[in-house]
């Protein structure tokens, strides 16, 4: 998943989560980028048509950027059930987000044929266990994040 | 939702070792895949698709044993084709292609998507600086040596199709 994707995908969930614009320091503190760099992608974002940016307000993905997150959404999702589910890895989540830039969403797709991936899908994903709600190891107690 | 990376670099031995795991899983569909496809339409399969899929199932057998020397070295298991196998078959008849075209478009996606993988892979190994515990060189070579027969693979299955 290229940085653009991730980007687009952390915008949605953020906008979730804040039921509303994204602003731009949550979007930075979720990828972990400084503002600066969060301010020059989403700039490079607007200029391809895929978020709006209004000062003061925050980020809105446009109806093609909504298309091209929950198709990233649905990427992580394949790469996160399939660590689970497939090479039974406990901290798939910390490992989802390790992997998720090296693994294209073509090769999600050859991945997705082997699990077994909920029609909502990528509506059932949790924000807040940043995971998918249907995944069920997702249900058994985790480490605290470091 | 917490940081996630939006490098492309392999950090470690552990995340390295991990996408040689997907290496193997992806080398185990199209392995399995390639069998299933063979099988469900034996009776009509003609000469060429036939050769094409025996050769494409050996030679992902051929990948998973090379990505298996290499996880070996990095001391993590591989992961057991019996395993995939029994996943494909359980999830096979959802995407199953219902003709030859179909298998080879289905066979297509498989070379295509093996061949970026390892690009990917390839790529995102020369970006990073880690120190891993088998020797970086021969690491490199092995995948550029099978990113090589992917892209081989690509032009086997186009030429076939387009002579149809």
């Amino acid at each position: 998943m290229n940085t653009a994707d991730q980007y687009l995908k952390t915008i949605y969930v953020v906008q979730k989560q804040e039921d509303g614009p994204a602003s731009t320091g949550s979007i930075a503190d979720s990828l972990g980028v400084s503002p600066a760099s969060a301010n020059e992608m989403i700039g490079k974002l607007e200029e391809r048509g895929l978020v709006e940016h209004e000062k003061y307000k925050g980020v809105q993905l446009t109806d093609d950027g909504i298309v091209r997150a929950r198709d990233a959404l649905q990427t992580y999702c394949i790469i996160e059930r399939f660590l689970a589910n497939v090479l039974a890895v406990e901290e798939f989540r910390d490992e989802a987000r390790e992997l998720e830039a090296v693994i294209d969403d073509t090769v999600a797709e050859r991945l997705d044929t082997i699990i077994d991936r909920q029609p909502e899908c990528p509506d059932c994903f949790d924000p807040e266990t940043d995971a998918c709600a249907c995944l069920e190891i997702a249900a058994t107690p985790v480490e605290p994040e470091q | 939702m917490v940081a996630v990376s939006v490098s492309q670099r392999i950090a470690s031995d552990d995340q390295l070792a991990r996408l040689l795991q997907i290496g193997i899983v992806l080398e185990e569909v199209v392995e399995a895949r390639a069998h299933h496809h063979y099988q469900s339409l034996d009776a009509e399969l003609d000469e060429e698709i036939e050769t094409l899929l025996a050769d494409a199932a050996e030679e992902s057998a051929e990948h998973r044993q090379r990505l298996e020397s290499l996880i070996e070295g990095l001391g993590v298991d591989s992961v057991p084709f019996d395993e995939i196998e029994s996943l494909v078959d359980a999830r096979y008849g959802r995407t199953q292609p219902e003709d030859f075209d179909g298998i080879l478009y289905d066979q297509l996606c498989n070379e295509e998507t093996a061949y970026k993988f390892y690009d990917d892979l390839i790529e995102a190994i020369e970006e990073s600086n880690a120190e891993f515990s088998i020797d970086r060189e021969e690491l490199l070579d092995e995948l550029h040596a099978i990113r090589e027969d992917e892209a081989e693979g690509v032009s086997e299955v186009t030429a076939v199709m387009e002579r149809r």
